[in-house]
């Protein structure tokens, strides 16, 4: 308990120096300035969002291999982490695009490979809801999860295959990607935050799984007794 | 300070969404925890 309340007060203090950093150490930028430091906040929750559907992607790929739960635990804890942080990304994305772009929202290939994203994994724990038989519901959702994940690589190529609303890549994506050194390394300290943020929900999402599980095995037992 | 208020709303509109996440798990955990005790009741009287 005493280890949680610490773990916990250490991903507040980084996500704290995050917020700190992005707002007041990284320097304004000389055409949007002050609205883009929800670049901080965006984009680093976007890229914790995919490595959390990494992960889940993962967790599903070794459940069909093993049939061992703990994967199927890991795989429904990661997507439904992914899912808080992408919902972040699609929340904080039109607040910066009206002052910028002058709309809310638009249909191109960034925005709508990951609103479709968004659906696939909100589909998944639908799913999960519609089978009763644990083994049954494992495998469905895992099978299910493997295919809303190739979803994720279109999302990362979306804006570098097609030119549309959304800008083009600052990370790895060509001669003329990149961003001020000071920004760049600011970015880089709020994805840390957000990945300890990710492992703190990720750890108590899988404990309320493997608990789960175990309530679902007693409630056999004891109908069966 | 233009658009001090829309970078406002971010920050709060994501720590909204965190926050809402994490009592979610929280109280789900509780409520699993308290059947889980009931149903372990359960099976030590029925043995």
């Amino acid at each position: 308990m005493a280890k949680n309340i610490l773990a916990a007060a250490l991903v507040f203090l980084l996500l704290a120096a995050a917020a700190y950093a992005s707002l007041f150490i990284a320097p304004t930028d000389a055409k949007q300035g002050l609205i883009y430091r929800i670049l901080f906040l965006h984009v680093s929750s976007a890229w914790t969002g995919l490595t959390a559907f990494l992960i889940g992607f993962v967790g599903n790929l070794l459940y069909v291999w093993r049939r061992q739960p703990r994967w199927d635990w890991l795989g429904v804890s990661a997507v439904e982490v992914g899912l808080a942080f992408t919902t972040v990304v699609l929340v904080t994305g039109p607040i910066w695009a009206r002052p910028v772009w002058g709309i809310w929202w638009t249909w191109d290939a960034r925005l709508t490979s990951t609103f479709i994203m968004w659906l696939l994994y909100i589909s998944y724990l639908l799913l999960r809801t519609l089978v009763e038989e644990p083994d049954r519901r494992a495998l469905f959702s895992a099978l299910f999860g493997i295919f809303a994940f190739l979803d994720v690589p279109l999302v990362f190529g979306s804006i570098r295959w097609w030119r549309t609303q959304h800008p083009q890549p600052i990370v790895m994506g060509g001669a003329d990607s990149g961003m001020d050194p000071v920004m760049f390394r600011v970015l880089l300290f709020a994805w840390l935050a957000m990945l300890a943020l990710m492992t703190l929900l990720l750890r108590q999402r899988y404990r309320l799984e493997a608990m789960r599980s175990e309530f679902e095995t007693m409630r056999h037992e004891l109908e069966a007794a | 300070m233009k658009n001090l208020d829309s970078v406002f709303a971010a920050y709060i509109a994501a720590w909204a969404i965190f926050f809402v996440f994490y009592v979610t798990i929280a109280r789900r955990s509780a409520s699993l925890r308290d059947e889980l005790e009931r149903l372990k009741n359960s099976l030590n009287r029925g043995k």
